[in-house]
């Protein structure tokens, strides 16, 4: 599997994933340039966190525009996995290749801290090899990640076993006060109806450095490159 | 109507006034030039000799702090912040900046553009940034305004820090009546950049070409800088165009374009554009070498048409930088900044004789020596009178035995506990992104200071900042040692060792003999404590003029020299947590219990006793405590470490119980004041956990300093002498929550 990581002007946590993927897990990763229209051949197109072109706009707005874009449009539609994490969720939310968006925190302020989440089903690779049981510690740092879709994409994607993630507490269950930032249902992670495209607002690259005392993250990795079984 | 030619008539001594400038340096300048300087020029003077760019009134004493180290690459003084050789081929650039005026003011930008600026000036110098903190002080809680401001303040730290994507890792928070007009806003940056890569502030070479590059340059901050060396007073609202605007996204652009640049050797210095703009950095970066500039302000890019030539040269737009490039070189430049689609325009050439010629269509509207114009070189230099104030007097008469001894001690703790200055500061640090860079090792196990991860070596970094103003107010010399003291501390604790410092000078009005007391006074006791930990003074900031006119009677902020300290941990293993890790580790104090309640939160806030001396400190006790401290850290006979700060023993103990929910069961000593002993705030005193099976060794290796064996991690509850002061869980709960209850629910 060879990974590519976007840098779009503000993007801040493209070294982060490189360095997850690259030092810590081993594998090539080619650094893309939002000016650039080629992906250099990767099999897998991550879409960083942070705030392209500042996010003054709508999040996201702007860098669905990058020359680079239309490249993973194209990527997508021949079935290339793609995934945003944060600033690269509320990214693909505007290019449409995930269904809902992101809107403002209910609190309306930036929230940085460890939550706690759970895969939903394990019907994508990001989720494969998750028990629906495990609690996952992963922490967020957003100002826009409500998730929201009007009420038939929403069925429409829990029916379709699209919910990647769902915040919940320390002990799994999916409450009102585990949810950090009003999203519908908890959903902290959707994918597309092709199951190739995810995204997901909390940070995993964050919790995958033993270095740091969290490992979590690590596991939405070992689960996309098929390294565990669920 | 104000146009380029009338500023190149002769400009009065009541113009120069005006513009802050003294009578005797009016007849500097005249003498300087050999004729009476024009419009232009005096504003050009009036911003570099302003208190803010030429430290006139505290460089005397500024020089005789501690400035040499075993490790210093870049001493002070001598770049735009202090280099220190971490080892493996690193370098760290660390430093800290006021920005209370503007933040007084407009209290989002200020603090924003607060952030901006500190980080520019560690990339600057070709680092970067790693590490952000801050050190915030605010009025009384309970006051509108006090809210309104720490809440423009958090969101423009947060708004500004956040999209330039540099974690958070360390911060204090005080509120004080003495800071309800004039917060103080400090922000701290620290980066890291390959030992000799690093960029100057210079410029030389006869003909090399000098580009700006960044943003545009608009009219916001013009005179920012002799703003902020004035007090804040009730017409200060008519200096808001005084205040700039931030662009963290801009900022983010030029930290990448900025940091190629280190990489292709074709330039020969940079400076970035903070207080007094290109007028700054063009005399800063001049006055060095002796080499000049001749400057076309007709080529400098610019938000708006017919902006004047003062106004060009005196904006104080952010994220902008001068770039001095070697001739032939600039192609390559340019194509950096292109790739970011950043602004690089050349607008002049180095010249030869030492000269700054500015130049607006065609017309030459200022000519001034660069070397005049800074610190360092032409800049005035003042000794200032100083008088011990009365209070300091008063302070001694007080004795323990005139407070009486509270019958309940629970009511004390739980007052403690939700009180501002004690209480969480999560609603704040929630709004920081405290974990960008996978580098935060503190996220997951609570350190007293911010220990952060130097990838692809054995090594971390250790920061924090600390001043208790309380007790620096109370004795300046011995309150600032203390403060240094306590970083120093904060590091030892969380497994590193002290390496340098960093400060940031908050004073009231230096021409207040009063006020100038307190600030020879904290250079003192700094000195003596720099000395002592062997951590050189790298750098920093001074600001004075921190008070405000209330009902017609000046009142100065706390004399607040925040200092900022960096710590080197030479292996990752010695992290230590504050946080007690399992049931049956023994806890125990190290170091002596005094009957001490001067100057403690306790006595300030519970019993309103405002007038009493700095806490006990004795400066080679608190050597000899960290010494020993980072012994039994190094041979892993404690599993954790926190010092006692504010609120004394007793929020030390509660503050390592939280993180993992573990209550415990401790005694006091008959021989000392309950009270005092469990919320007095006597220094050098440091709560340790050690695992039952290493008691012996760590009793030998303790013993040196004295220590008290208090009890045990126990229970979810805090059980002091057999009596609960509740549990863990419940005190928690409204530790976290007691900072929202004051800012937003009891609105």
């Amino acid at each position: 599997m060879k990974f590519g990581v976007i840098t779009f002007p503000g993007s801040n946590c493209d070294q982060d994933m490189i360095y997850v993927l690259e030092s810590t897990m081993g594998y090539k990763v080619e650094r893309l340039w939002h000016k650039e229209a080629d992906l250099k051949g990767v099999d897998f197109v991550i879409l960083p966190g942070g705030f392209s072109f500042g996010d003054y706009l709508r999040s996201g707005a702007i860098a669905n525009y990058s020359p680079i874009m239309n490249e993973v449009q194209k990527h997508a539609a021949k079935g290339g996995y793609v995934m945003g994490i944060c600033n690269g969720f509320q990214i693909l939310c505007e290019s449409k290749l995930l269904p809902g968006t992101l809107l403002h925190n209910n609190n309306q302020k930036f929230t940085c801290k460890n939550v706690f989440l759970k895969a939903d089903n394990n019907s994508s690779i990001v989720n494969q090899g998750i028990s629906t049981d495990d609690i996952l510690k992963i922490p967020i740092a957003h100002a826009e990640g409500r998730y929201f879709a009007p009420e038939d994409t929403l069925s429409k994607i829990v029916h379709n076993d699209q919910v990647s993630y769902r915040y919940c507490d320390v002990d799994g269950n999916i409450t009102d006060e585990s949810n950090p930032n009003g999203s519908l249902e908890n959903i902290a992670g959707v994918c597309n109806e092709g199951r190739n495209v995810f995204g997901i607002m909390p940070h995993p690259e964050r919790a995958a450095d033993l270095t740091l005392g969290n490992t979590d993250g690590l596991k939405i990795f070992e689960s996309m490159l098929g390294l565990v079984g669920a | 109507m104000e146009t380029t030619e009338n500023h190149l008539a002769e400009a009065s001594l009541e113009t120069a006034m005006e513009l802050g400038l003294l009578k005797e340096e009016f007849e500097l300048i005249i003498e300087i030039l050999g004729r009476t300087p024009n419009f232009t020029e005096v504003s050009i003077y009036s911003v570099m000799w302003s208190e803010h760019c030429s430290y006139k009134n505290s460089i005397k004493w500024l020089k005789t702090l501690p400035k040499e180290g075993p490790h210093m690459l870049a001493e002070a003084g001598e770049e735009n912040a202090g280099l220190v050789d971490i080892g493996d081929g690193l370098a760290c650039a660390f430093k800290i900046e006021s920005h209370n005026h503007p933040s007084a003011l407009e209290p989002y930008q200020g603090a924003a553009t607060g952030v901006g600026g500190i980080n520019r000036d560690i990339f600057t110098m070709g680092a970067r940034p790693i590490a952000q903190l801050n050190s915030l002080r605010f009025g009384n809680i309970e006051l509108d305004r006090t809210k309104w401001l720490v809440k423009g303040v958090v969101k423009g730290i947060g708004d500004y820090g956040n999209s330039f994507g540099i974690p958070v890792v360390g911060g204090e928070l005080f509120f004080d009546e003495c800071y309800n007009t004039n917060p103080l806003v400090n922000a701290m940056s620290a980066g890291i950049m390959k030992t000799g890569g690093m960029i100057s502030a210079t410029s030389y070479g006869l003909g090399n070409p000098v580009f700006i590059v960044g943003s545009s340059t608009g009219k916001d901050g013009i005179h920012g800088a002799a703003f902020a060396s004035k007090d804040i007073h009730e017409d200060s609202m008519e200096d808001l165009p005084a205040v700039q605007v931030g662009d963290p996204f801009q900022e983010k652009l030029l930290l990448e374009a900025s940091l190629e640049l280190t990489e292709i050797d074709a330039i020969i210095g940079m400076q970035d554009m903070g207080a007094a703009g290109i007028t700054c950095s063009t005399s800063e970066m001049s006055g060095k070498e002796g080499f000049g500039m001749i400057i076309d302000l007709d080529k400098v890019p610019c938000r708006q048409e017919g902006m004047l030539p003062f106004e060009i040269l005196l904006s104080e737009s952010q994220e902008r930088m001068l770039v001095v490039v070697k001739k032939g070189r600039e192609a390559e430049v340019e194509a950096i900044f292109d790739k970011w689609d950043l602004n690089c325009k050349q607008i002049g050439e180095v010249t030869e004789g030492g000269r700054l010629e500015y130049f607006a269509k065609g017309i030459k509207v200022a000519n001034v020596p660069a070397e005049s114009l800074i610190l360092g070189g032409g800049a005035p230099v003042y000794e200032r009178e100083y008088k011990e104030p009365a209070y300091y007097q008063e302070n001694k008469k007080f004795s323990i035995d005139s407070v009486e001894e509270p019958k309940d001690l629970r009511a004390v703790a739980k007052f403690l506990w939700t009180h501002p200055n004690i209480a969480s500061k999560k609603w704040v640090m929630e709004q920081y992104d405290s974990m960008v860079g996978t580098i935060n090792m503190s996220t997951n196990r609570p350190t007293d200071a911010g220990v952060v991860n130097i990838k692809g070596t054995d090594k971390a970094l250790v920061f924090t900042v600390d001043c208790n103003a309380r007790y620096v107010h109370a004795d300046p010399e011995k309150g600032c040692a203390i403060a240094v003291a306590e970083a120093a501390r904060n590091i030892v604790c969380s497994g590193g060792e002290p390496s340098a410092i960093t400060n940031c000078l908050n004073f009231g009005n230096p021409y207040n003999p009063e006020v100038y007391w307190q600030f020879v006074g904290a250079i003192k006791g700094m000195s003596a404590a720099c000395l002592k930990f062997k951590t050189p003074v790298t750098g920093g900031n001074v600001s004075f003029y921190n008070q405000s006119a209330q009902s017609g009677v000046d009142v100065p902020v706390f004399p607040t020299p925040t200092i900022g300290m960096m710590g080197i941990m030479p292996s990752k293993k010695n992290i230590t947590t504050l946080a007690f890790q399992a049931e049956g580790d023994l806890i125990y104090l190290l170091g002596g219990a005094k009957n001490d309640i001067n100057s403690s939160e306790y006595l300030y806030a519970y019993h309103k006793e405002k007038n009493s001396p700095a806490p006990y400190f004795d400066l080679d006790t608190e050597y000899e405590l960290q010494d020993t401290l980072k012994s039994l850290i190094k041979k892993g006979l404690t599993v954790s470490a926190h010092d006692c700060a504010d609120g004394g023993l007793f929020m030390t103990l509660m503050e390592s119980a939280m993180p993992n929910n573990l209550g415990f069961e401790v005694s006091t000593d008959a021989n000392f004041r309950k009270d005092a002993y469990l919320f007095g705030e006597a220094q050098s005193r440091v709560v340790v956990s050690v695992k039952a099976e290493n008691k012996e060794k760590f009793e030998t290796l303790a013993k040196e300093v004295g220590f008290t064996n208090l009890g045990s991690v126990k229970g979810k509850a805090m059980r002091i002498d057999g009596e609960s002061f509740g549990t863990v869980a419940a005190a928690k709960d409204e530790f976290d929550s007691a900072l929202e209850n004051y800012l937003i629910k009891n609105n």
